[in-house]
């Protein structure tokens, strides 16, 4: 011990004289000391635990961490990531430890205020019902007496989101939802009763729960991953697949990485580690975002083009590699891989100077050869039929399949015939059909057929001139009026043309250098845009010409809504009830909601609006709402409801009339008798009258056009400045009636563990249990494993797992229906179903619609299929608990793969227990386990008796890619013990095989198998006449759409406000609505809504840091503080997605109504192209195709408000 | 040589993506409680900035940290002794709340007990935790996030800086600063106690506070540089950053560092020499950094291990000093560095300065662009100015700092020809004077970062706590010492398959 009391540097530790286990450092500046009392212990006890349960974040991330939840005296206290990922390998990073600050703030809603442990209903309806319930002892009489009582019902509807909830029963509350089910089956029909529920894969059971409910009803259940505009719809339209794309880990194989519009480290927190990490490994890496987000810190080079813009620089990009890859210099890489892997090899006809079709064998003559596309061998100049179209996947095994053997495609025609075609831009133009160009093209005679290829068109599009072809070509990089140039981006982007060519031509090199490992990381920022499409066509026109698809460390990376349920098969055969029924009211949400809020009657755009010049007008005089009634007549759009009557009554109408239900259906459509709903959105018996959400905050977060919603579905007026539609906008074939109908929905119900925006307006809202109060299982597209739920404590108060209340609901239906509902005879009308031979029913995408006599309607080819189901209403709640027999009498079917599956049915039966025979579904944790069993991801032998059947379909050798695990499979039990690695399957398109990283389309490339598409590969050129209506068969750039011009800007009607683009990216501090709430994340952001603005813009109506602010358009207001930043670029401002209006939002200055939330700004536009069907990869599937909920697109004021609030 | 062993951490700021994981989970386990509302032991702040609380790095103000007097003694910058006992009652430099901030909570059941028959949905609005008052929000743990504001132009770093550094839209650039207590080798809180509360470890160097002897004088919070020694209003005692002991104990990283989801904290022993930190403190601004490199011993030194041995530290500890990741990124690769060594207190939490290496959104002007090979930006076109890193890390000196960058940028350069090509480009080595085999080793280290690797910690803590125990009695002795119980029991060790 060495104690200094030199005055000057031994302060006051002199002091201390009496130490015996201390230790004064010299001159008395340090103390050391072991520790040995007990002042210690209060860490101690603090960090001490009892249990540790493995559980995850559920619905709405995608992230899908495996997490320990620490509990102490029967309290959850905290909880960190796990770290006990299966390995990567030695030569790369781990997993671990994925997690987000969000997620480590989950266990304060545990036992928050902000926690619902109760059943609460709307107070005035719960007066109501009680009392109706008591005179009239019938749950379902006294439901009906409500809601037919004018009276009665406005007085309950007109207070939804006002307060007034009293507490109920459990009981009270599940019979009060059952009564209004089952008097709606049987007043409207089953699919007025409809359900939502988003992204399955990160709570399958919890999904399942509800969907199955809806299924098992003949509900209707709305799709999500279009509506919330995450579908990249380019990707069904290029490769026939819904999505695939890498893991997380695969990003430390490439070695040139673009991020665009993906902000990793704010979206993809648990991943962005590997984008760090790949830097180290020499990758070089590039931020293409309009704001200095978080990731640019991390990028070797920023672009910021203006906001939406994004396609025009990729289209540059692409006229770059096009010249210097393919035209200057030739690189065999590219050059194998266009000619196997895509269709730029392909003939298409040209007609009157456009580009029309692919050309088919039944040009040639072949019987049958409507679907068979055909190409020009190179070395013999000779027309071939080459295997693996669409033509081939139905008729002739063995014959699907990329094998060219011998013949050399040839990568553009060599010909002295040349002709001009006309080509779609939309960057000039009157409309937003914009305008066109014509650039000359080789041309080729096939009979009465004039030809060229993809790959000469694509040439033409982009500008790249080959020769002395005749047309408008640019100059050079530097012409600044030709589209597509360098130059000519600049103009649009303000991206200086030298980056563009830089980065365009370091990704192609890096490609040929690493054979195909450039890759472009893809999100919300460029998604989520009325054409995304067409960008994101853009983009895998970079990736698909440079060989990076289907390479590991390669291609597209598209990360918007991780829906990947990897498990596939079982999840959706079980949450669909396919082994009861098949198939279910899959709906697509934005055309749904497009007429059921009537935003349609508000609409000041004429679908005409978008078509090019290249089109034949076909659009014209149509309303948005007539395109997509015509969709759904003609079966290429699910239209559920469909039917302007009650589907259970059809069929005893049919009866009544000694005819077939089809007949009968038949004849009273063409005769006028019978309508579809889409063509009355407002007429009452076209309603949908119940609303369940569970795992969803649809009115807080999702609801484009937000104020649309509250107004006509609920009957909350809130709509201030919107207008409806002039005469001369209104639709065609809808009608228009002069009152629109407020308050459709009779019962809105919410599930949830915490009050949301939806729960203030619901009728019902249900206590849930959290994602650490029950069993389930998660997977995601960022990594290859399968890991649980677990429930680390019980759900408190009257909370329940959603399994167990729809179970509870399912009973107390069955019950009602012993004396409402009985067996009925249930008749849908389903769309034509991609991946199965529906997908032959319009050649050549040619549309016939027969409501105009251009054909006749015939289900399952010009109009929906006709299904009838027998539904016995009072064995729903039975059937929802055990494994239905079409399981053993159908087996499974998942992308047209069919497997036999009775041993796993076997299986079941010894593992979950049996009820009445059939294997148990009582338990969410039984499910879990029926969803691994059929699923070939987590069974080895239902991966190989797949992979045996695609090999009879292609001819072509798989099932080694299973080999070793034939026998192996993934249990729910070790799900819980740690994350789990998945198999190689035909569900997807990766191999998985060896440890090997998951990269999307790897078998197609490796093992030759085809895309779902027409010609069997990955497209360039897409065809169907609404395509080509729009102008849209070839990449293009569409600029954001004129709001201002379409609308009137915003800005005209406000004094000192400043009109920008609001753009609203996920959050930091929240994962959709969620935590926004929570007041971890509150102390670390601002505390409440926010708008970040430029510092220019916010000098320009005189605003402050951290000062109050209002935004307003037609469509809405908000209130919130301005974050004035530098990182902003002017003219645009971001109000992070889905703020919600429960926190901290003030009431808005001048009509003193509450401040809104991001989708009080926005209201759906429908693409018609997105609603096209029928044909080869455009067929639908439920959230494979559907129009998307975009919300870009949208301008605002904003002006500075008085800094005295109101709550 | 009086060698002692310190629990030592290097964050890579290159990797830190600011996700702000490491503060919550520290926050949930740690000091989500009554009198800490305002607390954050671990927190993460936007660079430039003025950080949490405000200005802290300002030391005229704040008078944190260590100086040398007019004859070159070091001495607090809050004064000496008499001067500070003089001050006890009423502590001029010390921050108040609002330079933290005022924590808020928000209605509690307002959402479901709202009365019926309101004009318009119910909202949870914003309450002062402290005062149960209405309140509005004007600051908070992280005002600055992502530069959200117009406060970032006063951080002191910039000083100087006025013609580099222009906050326009093309010219931005920002890095996330995640700090937890430096467990100084030379603190000054330890030093400013006048109750004696506050002590660094024997065993393993944590500096903690005895809150048995803690009598809330405060004095270690003006004194700390970095203020990270904070009052719990409740107990009015300070309460700081544990290094997570309980867990270190058992071998087991920090919270922050296990839940960072960048994986860029890096655990692990440092042997140092307890004789020579005063010394190292004491030298002139320049030379701070090497003489702080300097108090390290070298682990694979024998003659070190034989004077750990002697000092009773166990072998364990003498293995795992060599597997340290803190002495190879500080001392063996030296790209590790403390931040602000000018404040003379030996951090003991080490930082890999980001290499950030965007251009602004207008590129890079006259390069040359047409090699499409030649992809990398060269670290003089970066955006970060590094004299702006030297303030943080090397008391102003650009060449240390630069040769960091060098060394991260020549390490890419490298491994890309490695990864593409499969050469090995020497030439690129040369500027940086390191080894083909220590710039791959590095690679492995920054890159590949494996669990055991990022967290070298060896367990048996008590074992080693009594082994160095030389004064009368052993502390095991006490109930609820390490030994007997007092240890946490963990359920489940952090098991990880291959």
């Amino acid at each position: 011990m060495t104690v200094s009391l030199d005055p000057g540097t031994g302060p006051l530790l002199g002091a201390r004289r009496f130490l015996t286990r201390e230790t004064i450092g010299d001159h008395g500046r340090t103390l050391h000391q072991v520790d040995g009392n007990e002042w210690d212990s209060f860490y101690r006890d603090r960090w001490r635990y009892d249990k540790v349960v493995r559980s995850t974040h559920g619905v709405n991330c995608t992230g899908s961490c495996s997490w320990n939840v620490f509990v102490k005296d029967g309290l959850i206290t905290w909880e960190h990531q796990a770290t006990d990922y299966p390995t990567t390998g030695p030569d790369a990073p781990d997993y671990e430890p994925r997690g987000c600050p969000r997620g480590a703030s989950f266990s304060w809603y545990e036992y928050s205020p902000s926690r619902v442990r109760h059943p609460y209903l709307r107070g005035v309806l719960a007066e109501m019902f009680r009392e109706a319930r008591q005179r009239l002892g019938d749950p379902v009489a006294a439901w009906a007496e409500i809601v037919e009582t004018p009276l009665k019902a406005m007085a309950y509807k007109g207070q939804r989101g006002r307060g007034g909830f009293v507490r109920a029963s459990w009981d009270e509350a599940i019979e009060l939802m059952a009564a209004a089910h089952v008097y709606t089956v049987k007043t409207f029909g089953p699919d007025r009763v409809v359900g939502f529920s988003p992204i399955p894969a990160m709570s399958m059971a919890s999904f399942a729960a509800g969907t199955r409910y809806h299924a098992l009803l003949g509900g209707t259940l709305l799709s999500f991953y279009d509506w919330y505009a995450d579908l990249p719809i380019a990707s069904p339209q290029i490769w026939g697949d819904q999505t695939d794309v890498p893991e997380a880990g695969d990003w430390w194989n490439a070695t040139y990485l673009m991020m665009w519009g993906s902000n990793i480290p704010v979206t993809r927190t648990p991943d962005a580690h590997f984008l760090a990490e790949a830097r180290y490994k020499g990758t070089k890496v590039v931020a293409v975002s309009p704001d200095y987000a978080d990731n640019v810190k991390f990028a070797d080079d920023w672009l910021a083009p203006h906001p939406g813009t994004d396609g025009a620089l990729a289209m540059a990009m692409g006229h770059v590699v096009l010249t210097e890859f393919f035209r200057d210099r030739q690189v065999d890489y590219f050059t194998d891989y266009a000619r196997s892997f895509t269709d730029l090899p392909f003939l298409v006809t040209i007609v009157d100077g456009k580009a029309d079709r692919f050309l088919t064998a039944a040009d040639l003559g072949h019987t049958e050869g409507e679907h068979k596309t055909v190409l020009v061998d190179a070395n013999t100049g000779e027309l071939v039929v080459p295997n693996g179209s669409l033509g081939f996947r139905y008729a002739e095994p063995g014959r699907w399949n990329l094998d060219l053997g011998d013949v050399v495609p040839s990568l553009g025609l060599v010909s002295d015939d040349v002709a001009e075609v006309e080509l779609a831009r939309f960057d000039v133009g009157d409309t937003e059909g914009g305008s066109t160009i014509r650039r000359g093209v080789p041309v080729r005679r096939v009979g009465d057929h004039l030809v060229t290829t993809v790959f000469d068109l694509v040439m033409a599009q982009y500008g790249v001139r080959r020769g002395d072809l005749p047309g408008s070509w640019p100059t050079g990089y530097d012409d600044a009026e030709s589209p597509n140039t360098p130059a000519w981006q600049e103009k649009i982007t303000g991206v200086p043309a030298r980056l563009a060519i830089k980065i365009g031509r370091e990704f192609a090199r890096n490609a040929e250098r690493s054979r195909g490992r450039s890759m472009i990381v893809l999100g919300a920022g460029a998604n989520q845009w009325f054409h995304s499409d067409m960008t994101y066509r853009a983009f895998i026109s970079l990736v698909t010409l440079t060989g990076c698809q289907g390479v590991n460390g390669g291609g597209w990376a598209h990360y918007v809504g991780q829906e990947k349920a990897r498990p596939v098969t079982g999840q959706q055969h079980m949450s669909f009830a396919f082994d009861w029924q098949r198939p279910m009211r899959h709906q697509a949400s934005t055309p749904f909601w497009y007429l059921h809020t009537d935003q349609w009657r508000y609409e000041r755009v004429p679908a005409d609006e978008l078509a090019s010049p290249l089109g034949t007008g076909r659009f014209a005089g149509m309303a948005f709402a007539d395109t997509v009634a015509a969709a759904q007549r003609m079966g290429w759009s699910p239209g559920h409801p469909f039917f302007n009557r009650n589907p259970l009554d059809l069929a005893d109408q049919a009866a009544a009339a000694g005819e077939t239900v089809q007949d009968y259906i038949l004849k009273n459509l063409e005769n006028g008798t019978l309508g579809t709903v889409a063509e009355d959105p407002d007429d009452p018996a076209n309603f949908p009258r119940c609303l369940t959400l569970w795992r969803a905050n649809l009115l807080g977060s999702s609801g484009k056009g937000n104020e649309y919603f509250m107004r006509h579905l609920l009957g909350v007026s809130s709509l201030e400045t919107a207008t409806e539609c002039d005469p001369e906008n209104r639709p065609r074939d809808v009608t228009w009636r002069d009152e629109a109908p407020v308050g459709k929905l009779d019962l809105l119900t919410a599930i949830d563990f915490r009050m949301t925006n939806t729960g203030l307006h619901a009728d019902v809202v249900l206590p849930a249990a959290t994602w650490y109060e029950k069993h389930d299982i998660s997977t995601t597209d960022m990594h290859p494993f399968v890991h649980a739920f677990s429930p680390a404590v019980e759900p408190p108060a009257d909370a329940h797992t959603d399994y167990d209340t729809f179970l509870a609901l399912a009973d107390k239906v069955s019950e009602l229906a012993v004396t409402h509902l009985g067996v009925r005879t249930d008749v849908l009308a389903a769309p034509l179903q991609h991946d199965t031979p529906d997908e032959l029913a319009m050649p050549s995408g040619r549309v016939r619609d027969w409501k105009f006599g251009e054909c006749s309607p015939q289900p399952g080819k010009t109009m929906p299929k006709l299904i009838e189901i027998e539904r016995d209403y009072t064995l729903i709640g039975k059937k929802m608990r055990t494994v239905g027999p079409l399981m053993e009498k159908l087996g499974t079917t998942t992308k047209a793969i069919t497997v036999d599956v009775k041993p796993e049915v076997d299986y079941l039966k010894h593992q979950n227990g049996v009820i009445d025979g059939r294997p148990s579904l009582a338990t969410a944790d039984r499910m879990c386990e029926a969803i691994l069993s059929f699923s070939g991801t987590t069974n080895g032998r239902v991966a190989h008796a797949g992979f045996q059947e695609l090999e009879k379909r292609t001819g072509q050798r798989f099932t080694d890619l299973i080999e070793g695990h034939e026998n192996d499979r993934v249990t729910y039990s070790e799900t819980q013990e740690a994350p789990q690695p998945v198999f190689t399957s035909p569900e997807w398109s990766g191999s998985e095989k060896g440890g090997r990283r998951y990269s999307p389309f790897t078998i197609n490339v490796e093992r030759l198998k085809p895309w779902h598409t027409i010609t069997g590969r990955q497209h360039f050129f897409v065809e169907h006449d609404w395509v080509a209506e729009l102008g849209e068969q070839l990449p293009a750039f569409r600029p954001p759409l004129n709001m201002a011009r379409h609308f009137g800007k915003p800005g005209d009607a406000v004094d000192g406000g400043v009109t920008v683009r609001f753009l609203t990216p996920h959050a930091k501090w929240s994962i959709h609505s969620m935590y926004h709430d929570n007041e971890l994340m509150l102390a670390l952001s601002r505390g409440g809504p926010v708008i970040w603005m430029s510092v220019q813009d916010a000098a320009k109506i005189g605003v402050r840091d951290n000062e109050w602010i209002e935004a307003h358009n037609r469509n809405g207001l908000v209130v919130a503080r301005a974050v004035v930043s530098h990182r902003m670029p002017e003219g645009t401002v971001f109000q992070y997605h889905s703020p919600e209006r429960t926190v901290n939002v003030p009431k808005a200055e001048k009509s003193k109504r509450r401040g809104g939330y991001h989708n009080s700004m926005t209201r759906l536009l429908v693409k018609p192209t997105h609603l096209a069907g029928g044909h080869a990869q455009l067929t639908y599937a439920f959230n494979y195709y559907g129009p998307i909920g975009s919300q870009r697109d949208e301008i605002t004021v904003i002006r500075r408000r008085t800094q005295e609030v109101e709550y | 040589m009086r060698i002692r062993a310190q629990v030592a951490m290097v964050m890579n700021l290159d990797k830190c993506i600011g996700c702000h994981t490491c503060s919550v989970t520290c926050k949930q386990t740690w000091t989500n409680r009554e009198g800490t509302e305002y607390v954050w032991f671990n927190n993460v702040e936007t660079k430039p900035g003025i950080g949490y609380p405000k200005h802290y790095e300002d030391q005229e103000r704040w008078k944190g940290g260590w100086k040398l007097d007019g004859k070159g003694r070091l001495v607090l910058r809050s004064g000496g002794r008499l001067s500070r006992l003089g001050k006890i009652f009423a502590n001029p430099d010390l921050p108040t709340i609002d330079d933290y901030y005022e924590p808020a909570t928000f209605d509690k059941d307002i959402l479901v007990s709202a009365p019926g028959g309101l004009t318009d949905t119910p909202v949870k609005k914003p309450w002062s935790k402290l005062t149960g008052e209405p309140m509005s929000i004007e600051w908070g743990a992280n005002w600055e996030d992502s530069l959200g504001g117009d406060t970032m132009d006063q951080d002191p770093n910039l000083r100087g800086l006025a013609d580099k550094v222009k906050f326009e839209f093309e010219k931005t650039f920002m890095f996330h600063l995640p700090r937890i207590c430096e467990h100084c080798l030379n603190p000054a809180c330890v030093s400013a106690c006048p109750s004696g509360a506050m002590y660094k470890r024997e065993e393993d160097g944590i500096v903690l506070v005895d809150q048995d002897r803690c009598r809330g004088w405060r004095m270690c919070v003006s004194a700390c540089p970095y203020k990270k020694v904070y009052v719990n209003h409740a107990t009015g005692k300070a309460e700081k950053c544990t290094f997570c002991f309980p867990r270190i104990e058992a071998g087991q990283p920090t919270i922050c560092s296990e839940t960072c989801v960048g994986r860029l904290r890096y655990l692990g022993i440092l042997w140092y020499d307890e004789d020579a930190v005063l010394a190292a403190a004491t030298v002139p601004e320049e030379e701070l950094l090497d003489a702080q490199r300097g108090v390290f011993l070298d682990p694979f030194d024998p003659a070190v291990q034989q004077a750990a041995r002697d000092a009773g530290h166990p072998e364990e500890w003498i293995e795992a000093a060599m597997a340290s990741p803190v002495w190879k990124l500080i001392s063996e690769y030296r790209i590790a560095l403390p931040l602000h060594p000018e404040y003379r207190t030996l951090p003991m939490v080490w930082y890999v300065p980001p290499l950030s290496p965007v251009l602004d959104a207008a590129g890079a002007a006259g390069r040359d662009d047409t090699d499409a090979d030649d992809i990398f930006h060269t670290i003089e076109d970066l955006r970060i100015p590094v004299e702006y890193l030297a303030s943080l890390f090397t008391a102003g000196d650009t060449a240390v700092a630069g040769g960091v960058l060098m060394k991260l940028a020549a390490m890419r350069a490298y491994m890309r020809a490695r990864t593409l090509d499969g050469t090995v480009a020497n030439e690129l080595l040369d500027g940086i004077g390191m080894t083909a085999g220590q710039v791959e080793a590095m690679y492995r280290l920054l890159a590949i970062a494996k669990y055991d690797e990022r967290y070298v910690i060896p367990a048996a803590h008590a074992k080693t706590a009594a082994a160095l125990e030389d004064l009368g009695g052993c502390s095991l002795d006490g109930e609820g010492g390490p030994g007997m119980g007092g240890g946490p029991v963990p359920v489940i060790l952090s098991t990880r398959r291959p």
